[in-house]
């Protein structure tokens, strides 16, 4: 099957309910974050982008939004399916995305490389949408911010080494940053930029 | 697609098309990443004017799916015209259950009230906000309220409370009272009685804020610090009243107060309804007939 048939297929079987039972998902995991929320509405999109990945294009981007890809994503059938699927603009500065879709976080252009808002509009800034194999089995992560009552915990896998430092500096810039999701398999957790990572002696 | 059957013909669920929902749901996640930032939208026209909240009715239209139990108020009460007709208006377009009970309900579309009982974690409360720059009144231009904003430069703010001071000897501002939202933003709770702000300072529900005519949206998270402006001298405090609830007998509610009759007689009565008739259901009574002779 060639790309342009692959395109046709995998978007949401219902797209009124899928669509805002995933930004339920996401509106809540941003909301609270480091809480883990079900993703139930099924995308099929093409691999490496995965079907929470996918339910999240089809629920968020649309002919508005401009969306960077990953080196591994950038292949022509994934292009093609968000193309058809969404209608979005695939651009190649991550400077310039509304969305960035990353299949491997561990070697990820650098937070600073995305658009990070204007001091009079913070909230023109890239989000972006981490696909991570678990929300539970990498380097644990102590949360604290708005949204947590007092502690969260995360541990997304396959986090770039420097991850720490990075999400410091990306608090530093506030109210400008990027904001965060994890697309695991069915479940998604968000750290928009507010949220603070302890370092274990402060835990 | 999706329109319940028998209703009007050719809607989409909850009326909105699903582009306008995408624009919406996108400039919420950021307002909630930002909070008390607020984000500019491509509010819509809706079938009802502006003032009559659109911006809260986009916002619940944006959010609300199919097992959400939805509950209307305005000032406090499910009853008056504002609340009845967005109720029907979301049992029209989306077919969702409605409720009066603040405990039931997992969204709260409100117009310038929070309900007295506690709000609990996953309830979404959705304000109706008419203007929802704080700095407005105090610079009428948008370009400069942004920078302001910008620079978190809020010094206009102080001086028009400390001006309250010295013209009336305390903060003469009742409802729509500044916040500071986390450290940073100030932010216009909409206008509900400066009596409501302590209640959105950690609160465990999602507090989304939806502004129509002057297409913004913004949010606090649960849990978010919100601290009402004021002086080490003049500290912020809430409204207090003389009397309990001449329905139900609560103290420590905020009151309206009941125009009687023409000779001066008037009664001061729960804003929250279902807070009051929830109380008379449990047995208690307030002074209505002393009151009322």
């Amino acid at each position: 099957m060639n790309a342009a048939t692959t395109a046709l297929e995998g978007g949401f079987s219902d797209p009124v309910f899928d669509a805002q039972a995933t930004f339920r998902a996401v509106m809540d995991a941003m909301a609270e974050p480091g809480t883990r929320r079900q993703v139930k509405a099924g995308a099929t999109p093409p691999a490496p982008l995965s079907p929470t990945a996918g339910a999240l294009a089809l629920t968020l981007c649309d002919q508005d939004t401009s969306i960077w890809l990953d080196a591994s994503l950038s292949t022509e059938v994934v292009i093609e399916w968000l193309r058809y699927q969404t209608g979005a603009t695939i651009v190649d500065d991550p400077a310039q995305a509304r969305f960035a879709f990353v299949a491997d976080p561990s070697s990820m252009p650098r937070l600073d490389a995305f658009a990070e808002g204007s001091q009079d509009y913070p909230d023109r800034s890239t989000t972006l949408v981490l696909i991570v194999e678990a929300l539970d089995s990498g380097e644990p992560l102590l949360l604290e911010g708005p949204g947590i009552e007092r502690r969260a915990n995360l541990a997304p896998t396959a986090l770039p080494v420097d991850f720490r430092s990075q999400w410091l500096e990306n608090g530093a810039r506030f109210p400008r940053g990027v904001d965060l999701v994890f697309a695991a398999r069915r479940e998604l957790a968000c750290l928009p930029r507010t949220t603070r990572i302890l370092e274990p002696a402060e835990a | 697609m999706n329109a319940p059957t028998g209703s009007i013909a050719s809607y989409n669920f909850a009326y909105l098309d699903e582009q306008t929902k995408r624009m919406i749901r996108r400039a919420i996640l950021k307002a909630i990443a930002i909070p008390g930032y607020q984000v500019p939208f491509a509010s819509r026209e809706m079938p009802m004017p502006y003032g009559w909240g659109t911006g809260g009715v986009q916002v619940t239209a944006a959010i609300i799916g199919p097992d959400d139990v939805l509950k209307v108020i305005d000032q406090g009460a499910d009853d008056t015209t504002n609340a009845v007709s967005i109720r029907a208006f979301f049992q029209k377009v989306a077919n969702v259950a409605v409720t009066t009970r603040t405990d039931e309900a997992t969204i709260i579309q409100t117009r310038h009230r929070i309900p007295e009982q506690p709000l609990r974690a996953g309830q979404t409360l959705v304000y109706q906000v008419p203007i929802p720059e704080p700095l407005r009144f105090l610079e009428p231009r948008e370009t400069e309220t942004r920078l302001m904003h910008a620079l978190e430069e809020y010094g206009l703010m102080h001086v028009k409370l400390y001006e309250d001071i010295a013209t009336h000897g305390r903060i003469a501002t009742t409802y729509a009272y500044p916040v500071k939202v986390e450290g940073r933003y100030v932010m216009d709770p909409s206008p509900t009685p400066k009596f409501d702000n302590p209640k959105m300072h950690m609160s465990p529900a999602l507090q989304l804020f939806g502004a129509g005519r002057e297409k913004r949206i913004y949010a606090l998270p649960p849990f978010t610090q919100v601290e009402s402006l004021d002086f080490d001298d003049h500290p912020f405090t809430v409204q207090t009243f003389d009397k309990p609830c001449a329905l139900c007998g609560a103290e420590g509610v905020y009151l309206d107060e009941v125009i009687l009759d023409d000779c001066g007689g008037h009664m001061f009565v729960c804003s929250d309804t279902d807070h009051c008739e929830s109380r008379q259901g449990d047995g208690y009574h307030g002074q209505q007939e002393e009151t009322f002779r």
